[in-house]
């Protein structure tokens, strides 16, 4: 759908981006100063970059080669920024009809109307930017982009500047979007529960370079990605469904087609499909299935693979069903258990992280 | 109050301030925009021609002004035939001295409030649709109207007392080109006129100082209405 191959560089920094995204969330995902909004830049047309090519959906928009430069108002790509950017000398009901200014025909009161709804933004419109707070701006910002019936919506770091109730609110309201209105999305963030709530695919980037791109589970597994690489930290990702709800113990189980995991909730219902990310360092590993102990996550799988990244520990890759597990273990307990695929083991899981991913809007959040 | 011949005075010079005000606005409103936003080759040049009359002795102004708009002079020549319009020793000719003595002031302050828009905000217009002049319409403008009206203004006031140029331009005719400065220095050449000259300077202090305040109302509200809140530059 979107075929991104540029060469950019802005003083010393030095931006070399190739990856495609097709339909979904995208999340352009790397720490501070990678690169990533001058990514989304180009892609927007705001930029020019020094070499490369974007196409999209076969439209060619940018390629120096025949020195062609779709410029961004002919793009049809909405645009949230981090601060958005409302125009201050207009209403919010006139900054959501901006981009009909400019194109007539975009105009259907069905669409405001429906809009307006989706973000909740019905009592601001007669307000002025200055009369908003964080995250009702952010809301006004991302229906202004809708409006303009965007072919792509880009979002630079949205929740950023917003505190974290603000953040919820606003990526409660992404994921309806993302389920209601099936606009390709390129989200960028350097925030790992973001992408792991939005996100189908993540291209990540570090000093100007694509490390890494795929599926969430796939790029969030890789074991090279730890703390102290700037990056997140390796482990792994399984799609879950809720199977169980024990309201009063605040437990609800997680079953997927290697076993069932239980993890604290308060507001999931049976049936919802949940993300579960589990850290490599919070999985210990039995050779037997251990008796009277307090973990309750304990799941029977067979070694696949020990990769030893170096650092004095290995990582023990172990297939469980059809997921893949990642336990981080020292080279000592390694050589003591004699971890080797194909050996039986049980992973002991310490603690899950998990983020409800639902169809529509999960609507009794406390 | 003021005698008719004073009235006639001040009603002169702030005919030739407000249609000075009127020629150099759209002149000014570009270059300021041309200076604020974009790049371009000479653009040092540029703004160094805007800023000459600044520094450069008013009387050396009016010189070339008569050079150029004279009766033989060539866009002299190009006006009087195409409109009929005489500019020498006339006061639409004090008007366009005015216009070119005031044109720095004006500049500057539309300059200052295009520099002080956030650029990002013209951007984020591009990603909706807009194109140069859509954004320039929708975005650069409004919010630079404080700005633009405190540049009208300030060159109003200006113009009020311009005396170099329009002495040297249009000479200094009673009811054509005497405007409140050039009536007081004429005043003060005449025995006997000190008097007369007192009341007429205290009058270009009440306009000036009127402009001034009116300007700074403008200000605030015009801010108020573009940014939603007070913002007092």
């Amino acid at each position: 759908m979107l075929s991104v191959d540029i060469h950019h560089m802005q003083g010393a920094f030095n931006l070399n981006a190739a990856f495609e995204c097709g339909a979904g969330v995208t999340a352009l995902f790397g720490p501070s100063g990678a690169g990533k909004s001058s990514v989304v830049n180009a892609i927007a047309g705001l930029i020019r970059p020094r070499a490369g090519r974007v196409v999209f959906d076969g439209e060619t928009l940018f390629d120096s080669a025949r020195g062609l430069h779709v410029r961004a108002g002919r793009r049809r790509f909405g645009y949230v920024f981090q601060e958005a950017r409302l125009f201050p000398h207009l209403t919010v009901r006139q900054n959501l009809l901006y981009s009909h200014w400019f194109d007539r025909t975009l105009y259907s009161a069905s669409d405001f109307s429906h809009v307006v709804e989706l973000l909740g933004i019905g009592e601001l419109l007669l307000r002025r930017p200055a009369q908003l707070s964080g995250g009702e701006k952010q809301r006004a910002a991302i229906g202004r982009a809708l409006l303009a019936k965007p072919r792509l919506l880009l979002l630079d770091e949205p929740l950023a500047s917003l505190d974290a109730a603000r953040k919820q609110e606003i990526l409660r309201y992404l994921r309806r979007l993302r389920d209601e209105t099936r606009i390709p999305m390129i989200y960028v963030s350097h925030a790992v529960d973001e992408v792991l709530q939005l996100a189908d695919q993540v291209v990540l980037l570090a000093a100007g370079d694509v490390v890494a791109s795929g599926s969430v589970e796939d790029v969030m597994g890789r074991p090279d990605l730890r703390p102290g690489a700037g990056l997140f930290e390796g482990g792994a990702v399984i799609e879950t469904q809720v199977t169980g709800v024990h309201r009063g113990d605040g437990l609800i189980m997680l079953g997927f087609d290697g076993g069932t995991l239980t993890a604290g909730n308060t507001s999931a219902c049976v049936g919802d499909r949940m993300r579960v990310r589990i850290r490599a360092r919070e999985v210990s590993i039995a050779l037997e299935p251990p008796q009277q102990i307090s973990i309750q996550n304990i799941l029977r799988g067979r070694i696949v693979s020990v990769d030893a990244p170096g650092g004095g520990s290995v990582i023990v890759v172990i297939a469980v069903g059809s997921a893949t597990l990642r336990a981080r273990v020292t080279q000592r307990a390694a050589r003591q258990l004699a971890l080797a695929p194909g050996v039986e083991v049980y992973a002991l899981i310490k603690a899950l992280t998990l983020d409800q991913r639902v169809d529509g809007m999960p609507l009794n959040i406390q | 109050m003021l005698s008719a011949e004073e009235l006639d005075i001040v009603l002169l010079s702030v005919k030739v301030a407000l249609w000075s005000v009127v020629i150099s606005v759209p002149f000014g409103v570009a270059a300021a925009y041309v200076l604020a936003r974009r790049e371009f080759p000479g653009k040092s040049l540029l703004d160094a021609l805007v800023h000459l009359p600044l520094v450069l002795p008013p009387v050396v102004v009016g010189y070339w002004l008569l050079l150029l708009f004279g009766r033989r002079g060539p866009l002299g020549q190009f006006l009087e035939e195409w409109f009929g319009i005489a500019v020498a020793f006339r006061w639409s000719g004090a008007a366009i001295a005015c216009a070119v003595m005031s044109f720095p002031l004006m500049v500057r302050a539309m300059r200052l409030s295009m520099e002080s828009i956030d650029p990002k905000l013209e951007a984020a217009a591009q990603t909706l649709g807009a194109g140069r002049w859509g954004v320039l319409l929708t975005i650069t403008l409004p919010l630079a109207l404080p700005g633009i009206l405190t540049g009208m203004l300030l060159a109003f006031a200006r113009s009020l007392g311009e005396f170099g140029a329009t002495i040297t331009f249009v000479s200094n005719i009673p009811g054509e080109t005497q405007t409140l400065s050039l009536a007081i220095y004429a005043l003060w050449q005449t025995p006997g006129g000190e008097a007369a000259a007192q009341r007429l300077c205290v009058l270009s202090l009440i306009l000036s100082l009127a402009a001034l305040l009116l300007s700074e109302a403008m200000v605030r509200r015009t801010n108020q209405r573009v940014k939603g809140y007070d913002a007092k530059r």
